[in-house]
């Protein structure tokens, strides 16, 4: 079983629309969206829902103003700035700022007369599902929760077992944006990373930086250029850079303004709205390139 | 409550949900027509492009440290207090001593504090740097992650220490809805969410605006490539009575000139002024009483 992680560093270059596509293209693989701050793949997939499981990533601090002395011991100690002095019912009191606090208990002991306490922060939700493609794992992440990496971890770990159970080939993830937390925990261990880019100067900035980030951990990487002939000075100097950097370019992708939103709206993956498209043709050579070079 | 809005100049972030919907383009082109000295600070730190655009002149860097803890194995006694207190697993009790992993540490200083022997001092791990510049009136704050950090929060809090009462200051933030963007949008005047037509744009654009409703901050929607796509995110506004700030149309020209680095209001006639526009209703909202 061979786990390839869809990746863009920039968003919006299109890397769920090609998950979704590779979904079509190859049946019977186990997927999974990792991107589980903004998770779309199941717009397309259409999962009906198997197993739900809750999430809890971490806890959150809580004062309990009735017992505080206001000595703001608390407040020194923290560096997250997540407590903060307000107007309460009886007076000035120090509350937390969920947002701010990172749960690390430090205000729990620093605090002389036991007045905070822990709590367990339910974060989310992830998903065992069926598609028309085969079986998914997904996650629904609370909104401005934290521990998205945590969760990532989990939705990968559901989605390697199920392939094993299922002798699937592939687990083909759905990665989030960026380079940090959650795209570390999708990329971590993984067989391939596949980096959807478009020849923008800000795509080629930020396909330098998760290629530079698969290399730092060692994992092999593929690039896809989407939009190829946007910009074919800024498409030629990726293909320059993926050589100097020892990367394959899988495929390239013509700009269709419409053809990722027309199916998009239709629910479809782009290679089944117009299977012959040039669109469709290059997806599915991308595809190719990618499975077969891990099934060599 | 806020009063700090009204006379201070505001801070007014650019965010999404969906990744790649204009929150950059809109942010260097906001700075660019503003009526005033901005300040614009890229808080997308893990992709940071706005200086792609501004090619801003370099004025310093500065290197961003995180604390992290080091263990004089000579005084470690292998109590273990240290990894039962960490809440992320970033120290192990192992043979009798303690074992750091870097990587985890969020830099809370709990181990230092409950070590019974005093072995633990704490040193400083390098997550990124501060890039500060300028491009001509627009003075640019740009936070840039080291690539291989998983922790982008104290990057973005480091960008955001550089807002300053004598300017507008506009931060760009990461997409999401997770903790950079929090982290970014918490404590701003108005966050202007970027969206775009489509299932994915509107999908994301719920998750945004529970987001900011559930912190309590002002928001409008922008909705760029207005012309493709359907109209569910419009129903989705109406329903909702959100306000729908700016919508720019889909344009081949927009997405070369900003293939090229361009920004749009050099390219395209007319940008200027409907940004403008959107300029002085950000600033109306910010301004009304709440």
């Amino acid at each position: 079983m061979k786990e390839i992680v869809v990746i863009s560093g920039k968003g919006g270059t299109g890397k769920t629309s090609m998950v979704a596509s590779f979904a079509a293209l190859a049946p019977g693989n186990v997927l999974a969206d990792c991107d589980v701050d903004a998770a779309d793949l199941h717009l397309i997939l259409a999962p009906e829902v198997k197993r739900r499981e809750p999430f809890s990533g971490g806890h959150e601090a809580v004062i309990h103003s009735e017992s505080c002395t206001r000595c703001g011991l608390c407040a020194a100690k923290c560096r997250y700035e997540a407590i903060v002095k307000r107007d309460g019912p009886a007076g000035e009191e120090y509350a937390v700022d969920p947002f701010a606090c990172e749960g690390c208990g430090v205000c729990v002991r620093a605090c002389p007369v036991a007045a905070i306490e822990l709590r367990p922060r339910t974060s989310g939700e992830w998903f065992v599902s069926e598609t028309r493609y085969g079986p998914m794992v997904h996650a629904c992440l609370r909104p401005a929760a934290e521990n998205s990496g945590k969760l990532v971890t989990q939705v990968r770990r559901q989605a390697s077992q199920l392939a094993k159970e299922r002798g699937a080939d592939f687990v083909i993830v759905d990665g989030p944006p960026g380079i940090a937390c959650p795209v570390i925990a999708s990329v971590s261990g993984a067989s391939l990373v596949l980096i959807v880019t478009e020849p923008t100067a800000s795509g080629l900035h930020d396909m330098k930086r998760a290629a530079g980030l698969a290399a730092h951990f060692e994992i092999p990487a593929m690039i896809c250029i989407n939009k190829c002939d946007l910009n074919r000075e800024v498409s030629e100097a990726i293909r320059n850079e993926a050589a100097a950097a020892r990367l394959w370019v899988a495929g390239e992708v013509p700009y269709d303004p419409t053809a990722f939103v027309r199916a998009q709206i239709a629910g479809l993956a782009p290679v089944e709205l117009d299977r012959h498209s040039t669109v469709s043709r290059e997806i599915e050579r991308t595809w190719r390139t990618v499975s077969g070079f891990l099934c060599r | 409550m806020n009063r700090t809005s009204e006379k201070a100049p505001p801070k007014i972030a650019i965010a999404s949900g969906k990744g790649g919907t204009g929150k950059t383009t809109l942010a260097v082109n906001l700075a660019l027509i503003a009526d005033r000295p901005v300040r614009l600070l890229d808080c997308d730190v893990e992709e940071p492009n706005c200086h792609i655009f501004l090619k801003p002149r370099l004025r310093c860097t500065e290197r961003l440290g995180v604390p992290v803890p080091m263990v004089d194995a000579g005084r470690c006694d292998g109590c273990g207090r240290c990894a039962e207190v960490c809440a992320f697993n970033a120290i192990a009790a192992v043979a009798g001593g303690a074992l750091v992993f870097p990587e985890l540490c969020h830099g809370c200083g709990a181990c230092a504090d409950v070590c019974p022997t005093g072995a633990i001092k704490e040193g400083t791990r390098s997550v990124g740097q501060l890039e500060i510049g300028d491009a001509g009136p627009i003075e640019c704050v740009t936070g840039r992650l080291r690539v291989g950090e998983a922790l982008a929060v104290p990057l973005i809090r480091a960008v955001k220490a550089h807002a300053t009462p004598d300017r507008l200051n506009i931060l760009d933030s990461p997409p999401g809805t997770g903790c950079p963007m929090v982290a970014t949008v918490r404590g701003c005047d108005y966050v202007l969410l970027v969206t775009e037509p489509t299932p994915f744009g509107l999908h994301d654009l719920k998750l945004a605006v529970e987001t900011v409703r559930t912190m309590g901050l002002r928001f409008g929607v922008a909705i760029n490539r207005a012309d493709i796509g359907d109209e569910r995110v419009r129903e989705y506004c109406a329903t909702q009575g959100l306000d729908i700030v700016v919508e720019i149309p889909e344009s081949r020209r927009v997405a070369e000139a900003c293939s090229r680095g361009e920004p749009a209001v050099e390219a395209i006639p007319g940008m200027r002024k409907t940004l403008m526009e959107t300029m002085e209703r950000i600033l109306a909202t910010v301004a009304a009483p709440n």
